[in-house]
């Protein structure tokens, strides 16, 4: 009945083009901004910041890693149903306190921004970085419940369906990370 | 019912061309020196649309008319040449039509809004705010003062917010409530505003500009006839919108000068 | 995240579950129409109450004060006015022209069109339902704040939408609910793109390629994609206009701004980032509300004809056409905005090309009456009303796309006159075929046809005698969004203004025949059978209304394009899609 493609996995597909609009009219917001009044005002990146970029790369590391090794294999006799290696789960548990790591990490970059004097409304760069980070922040949360969401049904050992929950948070999860990488060069450059 | 509705459909575009022809609620004529290009654009998109207008209507109202099911076993035509006349049409009837237009128009509207304006074309300073325009004249010395909007005080008259005490080029600056400008010269008018956005619009002139906040925007124009008439905001800025105008009065050489000498005695 | 599970044949059994948060996109369809249906008539009384203000200016309206406080002892005051204005283009933009033709009819008819058993997600298809209710209530909370509803126009350009209350009354609360609304209005539409796509690309039944796809699953499945790209910049636009009413930002705010003689404390801003960023959703926006009326005019017209309709593919691409070029001409809202000017002339040329797709398919559609034997049922006139009034809004637009043109006519009632013939009334005329042509696969009943007839009539005479006028009124000058018209030149317009109220409230009453057919008809219409219209496409297949799992258990196999019509097949001059039988070698003519 169904053609073989996932919906899941359109929907992924349709929701990175969504996002990825968004995040263009934001950006294209942050550059006629700055060109619009010369109150831009440069300031350093927290630090932190880089440790964050690598934590959300090294996540999606552990993720395509936890991928790679699921395979279907050792089907229960008799039920057709094939089943999960429960050991794999640690490199999603891993991926999944990586994403909270990143969270906090973006929280902390955040703490010592105020801690400077730097607030949403004190110049439109300090506006825009909280809200491009706080903006893919939220979404990268969605990301995390839709981790969760794997963990679920790879304990339920429902393989087929765990297989397109995989693909699917798996690419989105991505998507997290390659559209930070674009946010942070941003931010690098023009704040 | 189909037959009412083709009558319908006649009846409506002869009626509605009927009344477009007639001019009764028209363009109001004039002034301006390059009103005359947007005017014959008008009229060349009037009359093309016009017959694509009458035309399209009365071919739908003629098609249905005619090709009712009145059970008659009549066997089904497909049009002659199937969509391949309409894709051909469309293009080379409506798309020659589109180039002919862009490529005349664009040049009309490169006259008024692209070119700079003459050189020696008088400068006016225009503030728009809720709502009101305030126009200002930079007096014999031929300069604007510096405008501060933390000084703006319309009690004391000062609504551009200038400051005579400190700076020599805003004293001599002439603010009326009223647009006066010699007939035949070359006008540039300086737009901003004070608070929302705004719009500049004299349909007599054929031109608008809409103010925007933080933007000093330029609109120039020549008036060829001795006229009084109103300009008129047609960017929504709050409840005072409808009644937000002021006069644009085109006087002689001579009569300006006195105008203005008026002006500058308040 | 889930698929339709075949084993739901019977549907579920609960209240709640089966007609309040029902996954079944046919209730589902049903309560975004019940919705807009609402949102119009809410959105209709706000443009009488304009209309006779207009007219009358000092009419006291009999019960006004008693609801709106506002208005005292029931006359509109110029803010009141402009709030009434607001929400009647906020309201009809998104709660009926973006929600019925496409949230409701899309959402019942799609799935079946395609031989799917339902949405893709209908988890979230029911969360898109709901979130688009409550940014409706949120919207109409602003009738219930203190000052009352924005009036910044649907619209809503800054600064006046952006500073708060100093700018004006309802710019305080009001301007804030409205933003919000409209924030989750975006995330509702982008909830149902999502759905509409994948349903569309995933869920075809077998033998149901993309060119065999009905005209109107087309239109619909175009039109999610423009509402995904559309949708997705509207959002941040309201999260930034947000920010700079609530957070003290300046994304939209210059500096050294004197209202209410306040110096606002914002700087560095830009007003026309707005006016890009909501262009840029706003033009795309217009085709959404167009594109389904074109595919449902589409699909209706073969089967009033009885002959295929002229040119299919060359219909489908014209409207991919369309949506493709929607993205390049926002800045022609902007010709006289203060962006450089020849920018203008750039946006001009797609603006002009624009109408080339258009002027196709009002051919193609034009070439299908010809040789036809066509049945002027209810949904056949709408469908050549929505040609005629099409047209019309159509060519006016030929003016406004020229900026030497635009200068004079922009910001006059001619602008008004135009959108409201292609949105208004066109857009209105699709949504009002497919209802007359659904009804009786969606209730299983036939609406009323006498009644159909006059209303058509009495609305299509209306509207001409409505929006016609408001070109010449543009013509002599006539400036949109003025609360009366005090200016010497304008006041002669005024008794054409008149007669424009007097029509408004004729065509309003006019749509009473509507609602009582509407209602009648769901209770004694005529019972109907699966295929009352003699058409082709799988929706006619199934029984009406159809079970639901919309086929009973069993999945059609498509043989077939929608476009059979004016041909020998076994159960009369069409063939359907999903019957087995050979095409013809050669149509008749």
């Amino acid at each position: 009945m169904k053609s073989p493609a996932s919906p899941a996995q359109t929907g992924v597909w349709v929701g990175i083009a969504a996002i990825t609009m968004s995040f263009a009219a934001y950006s294209s917001a942050l550059v006629v901004r700055q060109g619009a009044s010369p109150d831009w005002v440069h300031f350093t990146l927290p630090p932190i910041l880089f440790f964050n970029t690598l934590v959300v790369v090294a996540s999606s590391v552990t993720l395509f890693m936890a991928r790679a090794r699921t395979g279907t294999t050792a089907a229960r006799p008799g039920s057709g149903a094939a089943v999960i290696d429960a050991p794999h789960l640690t490199w999603l548990y891993v991926t999944i306190f990586l994403g909270f790591l990143f969270l906090a990490g973006q929280i902390m970059a955040w703490r010592n921004l105020a801690g400077q004097g730097l607030t949403l409304a004190s110049s439109p760069s300090s506006s825009f970085f909280y809200l491009l980070t706080a903006m893919h922040g939220l979404h990268l949360l969605g990301g995390l419940t839709g981790i969760l969401y794997v963990v679920y049904r790879v304990r339920r050992s429902n393989a087929v369906r765990a297989v397109r929950a995989y693909n699917a948070a798996s690419l989105y999860w991505h998507f997290m990370t390659v559209l930070w990488l674009y946010l942070f060069a941003m931010l690098a450059t023009r704040i | 019912m189909g037959k009412l509705f083709a009558i319908v459909v006649t009846i409506i575009t002869i009626v509605s061309t009927g009344i477009f022809l007639s001019h009764i609620w028209w363009m109001p004529p004039d002034f301006s020196l390059l009103g005359a290009g947007i005017d014959h654009q008008m009229m060349e998109t009037m009359v093309t649309s016009g017959v694509l207008f009458v035309v399209a209507q009365l071919v739908l109202a003629g098609f249905v008319w005619r090709f009712a099911d009145n059970n008659d076993n009549r066997k089904i035509k497909i049009f002659p040449g199937g969509a391949t006349p309409m894709v051909v049409g469309a293009i080379i009837l409506v798309g020659a039509e589109i180039l002919a237009l862009t490529l005349v128009g664009s040049k009309i509207w490169a006259s008024i809004y692209v070119a700079p304006a003459d050189p020696h074309a008088l400068k006016i300073d225009v503030q728009a705010e809720q709502f009101a325009y305030y126009f200002r004249y930079p007096g014999p010395d031929g300069k604007f003062g510096t405008l501060h909007p933390d000084l703006i005080d319309a009690s004391t008259g000062n609504f551009f917010g200038l400051d005579p005490a400190h700076d020599t080029a805003a004293r001599d600056d002439i603010v009326a409530a009223t647009l006066a400008v010699p007939v035949n010269t070359p006008i540039q008018l300086e737009l901003h505003a004070k608070d929302v956005s705004h719009a500049f619009y004299v349909p007599e002139l054929r031109i608008q500009q809409d103010f925007v906040p933080g933007l000093v925007i330029p609109l120039h124009f020549t008036a060829i006839r001795l006229t009084k008439s109103e300009i008129v905001c047609t960017q929504l800025c709050g409840l005072g919108h409808y009644n937000m105008r002021a006069y644009l009065e085109v006087l002689s050489a001579d009569d300006f000068k006195k105008w203005l000498n008026e002006q500058s005695g308040q | 995240m889930n698929s339709p599970d075949s084993s739901h044949a019977a549907g579920p059994q609960g209240f709640w579950r089966k007609y309040v948060f029902s996954l079944d996109h046919k209730v589902i369809g049903r309560q975004y129409l019940d919705l807009s249906l609402v949102a119009v008539t809410t959105g209709m009384i706000l443009s009488w109450l304009m209309r006779l203000h207009l007219g009358w200016p000092a009419l006291s309206i009999p019960g006004l004060g008693a609801i709106a406080p506002e208005a005292t002892g029931g006359i509109i005051t110029p803010e009141y006015y402009l709030s009434l204005m607001t929400m009647h283009g906020t309201i009809m933009v998104f709660f009926v022209l973006t929600t019925a033709p496409f949230a409701g009819l899309g959402n019942f008819i799609l799935p079946i069109q395609i031989g799917a058993e339902d949405m893709a997600f209908p988890r979230f298809n029911m969360m898109s339902f709901w979130v688009t209710f409550v940014a409706f209530i949120v919207l109409v909370s602003a009738f219930f704040v203190p000052e009352g509803p924005p009036l910044s126009g649907w619209t809503a350009y800054a600064p006046l939408s952006a500073v708060g209350k100093d700018a004006g009354p309802g710019q305080g609360w009001g301007q804030t609910l409205w933003v919000i609304s409209i924030g989750i209005f975006c995330i509702a539409q982008l909830l149902g793109s999502l759905n509409f796509i994948a349903t569309t690309l995933d869920l075809r039944t077998k033998g149901m390629s993309l060119a065999r796809m009905p005209f109107s699953t087309w239109a619909w499945f175009i039109t999610s994609i423009i509402g995904l790209i559309a949708f997705s910049v509207l959002l941040p636009a309201c999260v930034l206009l947000l920010l700079d009413r609530v957070a003290g930002t300046s994304f939209f705010i210059p500096a050294g701004l004197v209202i209410s003689d306040r110096l606002q404390p914002h700087a560095g801003g830009s007003p026309l980032l707005w006016q890009h960023l909501f262009w840029f959703f706003g033009h795309p926006e217009v085709y959404i509300a167009i594109l389904p009326g074109f595919g449902i005019v589409s699909h209706i017209l073969p089967a009033v004809t009885r002959k295929p309709l002229l040119g299919p593919r060359v219909l489908i691409a014209c409207m991919i056409a369309i949506a493709f070029l929607s993205y390049t001409v926002w800045g022609h809202h902007m010709f006289m905005s203060g962006m450089n000017p020849f920018s203008a002339t750039v946006f001009s040329v797609p603006t002009l090309i624009i109408t080339i797709p258009a002027a196709i398919t009002t051919l193609l559609w034009i070439g299908t009456l010809y040789g036809a034997r066509m049945r002027y049922n209810t949904a056949a006139l709408f469908c050549l009303g929505f040609i005629s009034v099409f047209v019309s809004g159509g060519i006016s637009g030929f003016f406004l796309a020229q900026p030497a043109i635009d200068s004079y006519l922009h910001g006059t009632y001619f602008v008004v006159g135009h959108f409201h013939f292609v949105m208004g009334v066109a857009s209105m005329f699709g949504i009002f075929a497919g209802v007359y042509f659904w009804f009786p696969k969606m209730f299983g009943r036939m609406m009323n046809e006498t009644l159909g007839k006059w209303h058509f009539i009495l609305t299509f005479i209306g509207v001409y005698c409505i929006f016609m006028p408001m070109h010449w009124l543009g013509l002599a000058g006539n400036v949109r969004r003025y609360s009366a018209f005090t200016d010497d030149y304008m006041k002669g317009s005024i008794p054409l203004h008149r007669f424009i109220t007097v029509a408004a409230l004729f065509t309003g009453a006019a749509q009473l025949i509507f609602f009582y057919n509407l209602f009648r008809s769901r209770f004694r219409g005529e019972i109907a059978p699966a295929n009352p219209w003699q058409a082709t496409s799988l929706e006619w297949t199934t029984s009406s209304p159809p079970p639901h799992d919309n086929f009973g258990g069993h999945h059609p196999v498509v043989y077939h394009g929608p476009n059979e019509y004016g041909v020998a097949g076994k159960d009369g001059d069409y063939i359907m899609q999903n019957s087995p039988e050979p095409e013809p070698v050669a149509a008749a003519s």
